[in-house]
């Protein structure tokens, strides 16, 4: 590799550098930089080899240099940033009615476009294998590009001399000469200097005044809170590192807790539904707008945790653990695992009672009752006086599809029976038809009937089961990253070389953002000084 | 209890008097002969006044909070005029910072503008429902909305600069692009006003439309340019609609929405094209002269610096807040639903903005049109998110 020997100090500096590293006197390698002897030098990475600037010959060299080009970086940015906003255009297929068939539901919803839309796969955007790899790529980039550039930062800022060839003054941005400075005015600028919280190192007479420089290290620190957090969202794959389950519990019941291997329970003690009071004068007229407004969601809870080993058919040794209310936005939480109130069901019904009479009875006097229990439904019913009572079939949540009974679901929401009713010492039955509301539609020419006589309901809430152990490494992840932001952000790395020439000085000053702020500060720095004020170059130029 | 409300709503009304009259007093600074004299008479009113306006607010918000019992922050109305009161609360850090007078006849009147739009919903104090109501929630809201504000002053500066800088001697691409911009702020003026006229007319038209499998009725207090899909006028001697809306705008009031947002397009074309007849030039042209005395260099710098402080703000508010308040409430920290994924596009965009700059020297004109870009994402979540996407997505 060729090296380069500065023609001031012959310090040898590896290929690839702008600025010889002991010296500071800027190297020329061909002659178009001759020309631009005068304009303002380059300081990033103080003039340090970058290695994706000088390797580019294997194929490690190009992928290497492919990931660490700024320019790829933020071109993977603005891809992902439009394929995120492209998925928003229709709604994601987790936002659509569950009940519906997508490819019917884009199409007739959104007509040709939506169809185009699914076809594309564009329903499922965030979750698809390019989106993912777009996201894998930037985690990449981000990866290279710190070591690229973070090997010569390291270089640059471990290697800080405070004598500094006068051509490297000369070409930065702010610059000032004063012919004659006093031995007074030289001890008043390091005194303010300091005062400015300066760190201040002398070298022959040749001094550099520096800080905030842990600020440059601002972008690396949340680059890698970046790619802790992205690691973290990759571990959510792993199936142990995550759990999302749901689960129904009716008000009196004990349940297992899902994908806890039946070593949790939860039994369900209340389910509260309050809503906002109409008289509250505050509220009234939004009330009145709007219409009734939920105020809470709650379920009383007790956790149990199973003791021992366990026999089929048995159940379990419970031991309470937790016991406590979940409202929305208060999940409790146990042994890394979260309960949260996700949905509900009012009014299911838990039992049904009925009477069996005559059908020409007008007064309906009961000849039998039973109680049917809608969480075990029995097959068999003996019931006293010798009639007994088959249930032939059981509609949970009954109703009529297209004159045929069914069940929308496996929820007692609106129970429905078919019934054989034995009456005493006969053996074939009579076939009957119950449900809420309509106890009347026996079958033609029966001699009994099977008649409501009351019910029992209770609340049903539906509980999200959570555990998931990424949940630390992302946090972790997003903290790093405001630490480095705020890092680079609020604060700047400042500079300023004094190079006493003569009797004079020369004074150059260096920032790695707001200079505004810079210049401001080296003002107040000289105010009591004859030293001239610094002149930002760059702005000349204009 | 109706006291706090009425008292809250007065000192509202103040602040916006005031930023209206500290506006008066900035726009007197340019016109003062010794430039940027931030110790002129002028600017130390224009900032005194910006100032008493600030605490007026936030008299308004503690009185608000003190009467609803919950931060008001929970609807439009309330979270838009926080907004404004964070625009303010930002330009008054930057202009202690960078003592910019031209800053503050810029921003000033945007925070006018989005009080003024604000206040167009409605302003009744509305019960919390329970995914609401969380310490999160005023946490998330509070620090996402700093963060935006900061970022708008980022938009401010960048809208100076191009209004200085852009070459105005010929019509060109960028010339018609700072005429659009310009004219997007006018159709929210335009938005503003023309609510105000017909609500102060009581104007109510209802229509009947079939939505989900039933018919439903809505309000529109606007007459109706667009109609709602298979609508029907109910209210005699109203404007029928011009036309319906394509079927697949879901939603109730996504037709009502709609309709909104022509007329403020609407009358804030005829309004554009007023000021240019009257103007006989761009406006960004009959502007520019009076900007001469700006610092082009400093407006840059102000440009990037809004972007620098306020990026980590809003980095911490819209995403990492919003995650720990989506886990707690509905037991996901991302659920990729528009709102969220607008969040997310906001920060890729100023991540770009603040690479561009750093890497890539994006300097001056073009990273003042990044800023603009920016502030337009920002808007599009607060506003069309809700009124464009939720349209099709058919919730709210
Ligand atoms: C969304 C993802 C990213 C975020 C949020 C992010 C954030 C940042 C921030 C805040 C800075 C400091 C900017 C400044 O000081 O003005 C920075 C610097 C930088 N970023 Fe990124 N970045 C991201 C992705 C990337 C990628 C993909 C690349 C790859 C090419 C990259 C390369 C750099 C470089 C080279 C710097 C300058 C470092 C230095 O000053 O030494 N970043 N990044």
């Amino acid at each position: 590799m060729r090296k380069l020997t500065c023609d001031a100090c012959g310090h040898v500096n590896p290929q690839g550098t702008s600025i010889c590293s002991e010296c500071g006197k800027p190297l020329q390698i061909d002659s178009n930089d001759i020309e631009s002897n005068k304009s303002l030098l380059n300081m990033r990475y103080d003039g340090s080899a970058v290695r994706s600037k000088t390797h580019n010959k294997s194929i490690v060299d190009k992928i290497w240099n492919f990931f660490s080009s700024v320019k790829i970086g933020v071109t993977l940015i603005v891809i992902t940033l439009i394929a995120s906003a492209v998925g928003t255009i229709l709604p994601q297929e987790m936002y659509i009615p569950p009940n519906v068939q997508p490819a019917d539901h884009y199409k007739d919803e959104y007509g040709i476009f939506g169809q185009i839309y699914y076809q594309l796969g564009f329903h499922n955007l965030y979750s698809s294998w390019w989106y993912m790899i777009l996201i894998a790529l930037i985690g990449i980039s981000i990866f290279i590009v710190s070591i690229d550039r973070g090997v010569p930062l390291y270089r640059a800022l471990t290697n800080q001399k405070p004598t500094r060839h006068e051509s490297f003054l000369k070409r930065q941005k702010l610059f000032s000469e004063t012919d004659f400075v006093s031995q007074d005015d030289q001890e008043n600028i390091i005194f303010s200097l300091k005062k400015h919280r300066y760190k201040v190192r002398e070298e022959n007479g040749h001094i550099l005044a520096e800080k905030g420089r842990f600020s440059r290290w601002g972008p690396y620190v949340n680059h890698l809170g970046l790619i802790i957090f992205l690691f973290g969202s990759l571990l959510r794959f792993i199936p142990f590192m995550h759990i999302d389950d749901f689960v129904w519990i009716r008000e009196g019941d004990t349940v297992v807790i899902p994908k806890t291997d039946g070593e949790y329970y939860v039994k369900n003690e209340n389910f509260i539904l309050e809503t906002y009071d109409e008289e509250d004068e505050r509220f009234s007229e939004a009330i009145k707008n709007k219409g009734m407004v939920a105020s809470n969601y709650q379920t009383d809870v007790v956790i149990y945790k199973s003791t021992g080993t366990q026999l089929i058919g048995q159940d379990p040794d419970l031991a309470e653990i937790k016991q406590g209310s979940i409202r929305v936005n208060h999940p409790i939480k146990f042994d890394g695992y979260a309960l949260y109130q996700s949905s509900y069901q009012q009014n299911e019904f838990s039992s049904i009672s009925f009477k069996i009479h005559k059908a020409e009875d007008k007064d309906e006097k009961a000849l039998a009752n039973f109680t049917v229990d809608l969480t075990k439904p029995q097959s068999l019913y003996e019931l006293e006086n010798g009639y007994r009572v088959e249930i032939d079939q059981y509609f949970p949540e009954y109703f009529l599809d297209e004159g045929v009974p069914r069940s929308k679901s496996k929820y007692p929401r609106n129970p429905a029976f078919v019934f054989f009713v034995y009456p005493p010492n006969q053996g074939e039955p009579e076939i009957s038809f119950a449900g809420i509301g309509r106890n009347v539609s026996s079958g033609e020419g029966n001699e009994y009937k099977v008649g409501l006589t009351g019910f029992e309901m209770r609340d049903v809430t539906g509980l999200s089961v959570k555990r998931d152990y990424t949940l630390p490494i992302l946090g972790l992840g997003a903290a790093i990253f405001m630490i480095g932001v705020i890092q680079g952000m609020y604060w700047q790395h400042r500079r300023i070389w004094l190079h006493p020439k003569g009797n004079g000085l020369m004074i150059a000053a260096h920032t790695n953002k707001n200079w505004y702020g810079l210049k401001n500060e080296f003002a107040k720095i000289i105010a009591d000084t004859e030293i001239n004020m610094v002149i930002d170059q760059e702005q000349e130029d204009d | 209890m109706g006291d706090m409300v009425s008292l809250s709503g007065n000192f509202l009304y103040l602040a916006f008097v005031l930023y209206l009259v500290a506006t008066f007093f900035f726009g007197g600074t340019i016109k003062d002969k010794r430039s940027q004299g931030t110790k002129s008479l002028a600017s130390r009113i224009a900032i005194s006044l910006t100032i008493l306006g600030f605490l007026s607010q936030v008299g308004y918000f503690i009185t608000r909070w003190i009467a609803s019992a919950h931060a008001p922050v929970s609807n439009l109305f309330e979270f838009m005029t926080f907004f404004g009161m964070m625009l303010v609360l930002a330009f008054i850090i930057i202009y202690f910072i960078y003592r910019l007078n031209m800053l503050g006849l810029f921003t000033l009147p945007v925070a006018l503008l989005v009080i003024a739009y604000a206040s167009v919903f409605p302003t009744e104090i509305s019960p919390l429902v329970p995914s609401l109501k969380s310490h999160w929630l005023y946490i998330h809201v509070t620090t996402v909305s700093l963060g935006e504000a900061i970022l708008a002053i980022s938009f401010a500066a960048g809208l100076i600069y191009l209004i200085k800088q852009v070459d105005q001697s010929k019509k060109s691409k960028r010339t018609t692009w700072l005429e659009i911009v310009i004219y997007g702020l006018i159709s929210t003026l335009g938005f503003v006003l023309i609510s105000s006229i017909f609500s102060s007319l009581d104007y109510k038209a209802t229509f009947e439309f079939p939505f989900d499998e039933q018919i439903t009725e809505v309000e529109y207090n606007l007459p109706a340019i667009a109609g709602p899909h298979e609508g029907e006028l109910l209210t005699e001697d109203r404007m029928s609609s011009v036309f319906e809306v394509p079927s697949w705008m879901k939603g109730v009031n996504a037709a009502k929405k709609f309709n909104t947002l022509l007329w403020s397009l609407v009358t804030g074309l005829a309004m554009y094209l007023i000021l240019r007849l009257l103007l006989r030039k761009r406006i960004a042209a009959a502007i520019q002269p009076l900007l001469q005395k700006a610092n082009s260099e400093l407006l840059d710098e102000i440009s990037y610096r809004a972007v620098a402080i306020g990026f980590p703000v809003f980095t911490l508010g819209g995403l990492i807040f919003a995650a720990i308040w989506a886990q707690e409430a509905w037991d996901r920290y991302w659920g990729w639903d528009p709102k969220e994924v607008w969040a997310l596009i906001t920060w890729f965009f100023y991540a770009v903005f603040l690479h561009l700059r750093l890497s890539k020297g994006w300097h001056g004109e073009k990273s003042a049109w990044l800023a603009v870009i920016g502030f337009a994402i920002i808007m599009f979540n607060l506003i069309a998110v809700n009124l464009v996407i939720a349209g099709l997505h058919s919730y709210a």
